[in-house]
């Protein structure tokens, strides 16, 4: 079944001069129809500017479509009375950590999404030590989060969302403001999440290491789709990306470049030890 | 400089006082407040001292940072203990030029002293065993009847919390961005009064718009997980007078009564 179902979908954003006058507008998103099934890692990848995180903000409900339809559980986001229901199946992880936790202590940060809905305290309880748990961030509940690590901090962001028992979580550009260390930390949680629990995950990003594990992957440039697949797909095409503006993983990037000079590797290498692999091969030969 | 504020920091350990009803530890400190204007002598201050003493060991906070919300009241002390020692009419004791200073202004300053002292660190021992969430969880219970009156308790209470969580982050951002102007050559510290308020221009412009564009994404950030005001919700750790909150209540009267009698017998 679809979880996330959009088509024809546009969004247009309306630039207004100091006097308030419309000016003109802008075409953030154009013409986009997607499908995303129940269970599935998707990654939208894009420059700055592609509209994807606007893309994003429409799987649950912040921004409506000004043509085309977004179904989220197959409820219509323009639906007034629906808003809520689809919040709670679509939840939403954002960029910078300090600007969406709004507790201020770990625990009852998690609790806010759950008080909200109006689950019964006992259930609270129960929820928030399930999603701290599943994000490894357990033994943390008792913190400040302003002591806390970026990564930390944006697993405490997922935790919270978790604990809203969504059927699909929408993260944009979540490893944004993060070292590399607290990068890996929010993948990994990420993955855990969509292998383990089962939750449908849309990955927003422009780091394409971070892409390798999706299921599929749909680059978004000007507001259209450009290109779409999973990553071994998408990767195998790197003039078409760098056309694009993204970079490509050095691994992939290296074993493109020794392949234009004659070495026979296959296409669309993904990781280190993929890399590392197939030159065996070739040297064992 | 900007790290001395400790109002609104929660210092985090466990005690019996962290573990109290936040509605206790209120209507506990403004008893207390309101027990220090009571009565004027020396005895029945004592006692206050003393008693607030006792709560401050059993809640486990060091003392230090207690003290440390003093500072910022520092002047406000100065002034008053002038006012008094000079404008207070009575016996004199010196006379220098046009000032006088009484027996009475004397007795009033080193009251007033004793008072503000302690009527900050009671309260400071409030905002360091209480999280700001428990707090305005508190206040809006206790300020609920006011809802019937059209009063927005829990859109009041929200906003105090949000704003008591962003307070630090704030006071980061404030300390990047001064560093930033520094470096660039700003001078916040020389010159006259008129001088420096200029100088805190370009450090506000960019704090105010970095505080607008956080709201914003907070205001998001709420609406994505739900938030819809104060109807329907429940409570993550909803309010419920336990044994020691009584007991809590119990000490707070016997301090009362032994204060009152104190004040009337001595």
């Amino acid at each position: 079944m679809d979880i996330i179902e959009a088509k024809e979908v546009s969004f247009e954003y309306v630039r207004r001069d100091e006097e308030g006058n419309v000016e003109g507008t802008t075409r953030a998103v154009d013409h986009v129809s997607l499908d995303i099934r129940q269970g599935e890692f998707i990654a939208i990848l894009g420059h700055n500017g592609s509209g994807k995180s606007t893309l994003a903000k429409h799987m649950n409900a912040i921004l409506c479509p000004t043509e085309g339809t977004v179904w989220v559980d197959g409820k219509d986001t323009r639906q007034e009375s629906e808003i809520w229901n689809i919040r709670q199946s679509a939840g939403m992880v954002f960029q910078n950590p300090d600007n969406q936790i709004i507790g201020q202590v770990v625990e009852e940060d998690v609790g806010f999404g759950p008080e909200n809905m109006g689950v019964p305290t006992e259930e609270i309880w129960e929820r928030v030590e399930e999603s701290l748990k599943a994000v490894g961030m357990y033994q943390y509940r008792k913190h400040s989060p302003n002591k806390l690590s970026g990564g930390q901090k944006q697993r405490v962001s997922i935790a919270g969302v978790l604990a809203m028992h969504p059927k699909c979580i929408v993260l944009d550009e979540p490893t944004a403001m993060l070292d590399p260390n607290g990068r890996r930390e929010v993948i990994r949680a990420v993955r855990a999440l969509n292998q383990v629990e089962g939750v449908t995950v849309i990955l927003i990003t422009h780091y394409m290491e971070e892409i390798i594990h999706a299921d599929r992957v749909f680059v978004m440039d000007q507001g259209h789709i450009a290109m779409e697949g999973t990553p071994r797909e998408i990767f195998s095409q790197v003039e078409r990306l760098k056309a694009l503006r993204l970079d490509v993983p050095q691994v992939t990037l290296l074993a493109y470049e020794l392949q234009k000079s004659g070495i026979p590797l296959p296409d669309g290498i993904l990781t280190r030890e993929e890399f590392v692999e197939e030159v065996g091969k070739l040297l064992g030969k | 400089m900007l790290r001395d504020i400790t109002l609104g920091q929660y210092y985090q350990t466990d005690s019996v006082i962290h573990r109290l009803d936040p509605r206790v530890k209120l209507g506990g400190t403004l008893l207390y407040m309101i027990s220090l204007f009571l009565f004027e002598n020396i005895w029945g201050h004592l006692l206050a001292a003393l008693f607030l003493a006792a709560v401050i060991r059993i809640s486990r906070v060091p003392f230090r940072f207690m003290v440390r919300g003093m500072k910022t009241i520092l002047f406000l002390i100065l002034i008053t203990v002038t006012f008094n020692l000079f404008l207070t009419p009575g016996e004199a004791l010196v006379t220098v030029w046009k000032l006088t200073i009484t027996r009475e202004g004397v007795r009033m300053a080193v009251f007033m002293v004793i008072r503000l002292t302690l009527l900050i660190i009671g309260s400071s021992v409030m905002t360091l065993t209480t999280t700001p969430n428990n707090l305005t969880d508190g206040l809006e219970k206790m300020l609920g009847p006011l809802k019937l009156l059209k009063v927005p308790v829990h859109e009041v209470a929200m906003m105090m919390s949000i704003a008591l969580r962003f307070i630090p982050i704030l006071l980061e951002e404030t300390d990047k961005i001064m560093k930033a102007q520094m470096a660039r050559g700003a001078d916040f510290d020389t010159g006259n009064l008129i001088q420096r308020a200029k100088a805190l221009v370009p450090l506000l412009v960019p704090l105010f718009i970095s505080a607008f564009r956080r709201a914003n994404d907070l205001a998001m950030a709420m609406e994505a997980r739900c938030y819809r005001g104060g109807e329907g919700r429940t409570k993550m750790k909803p309010l419920i007078y336990r044994r020691c909150d009584y007991i809590a209540y119990l000490v707070i009267l016997a301090y009362l009564v032994c204060k009152v009698l104190a004040g009337v017998l001595l």
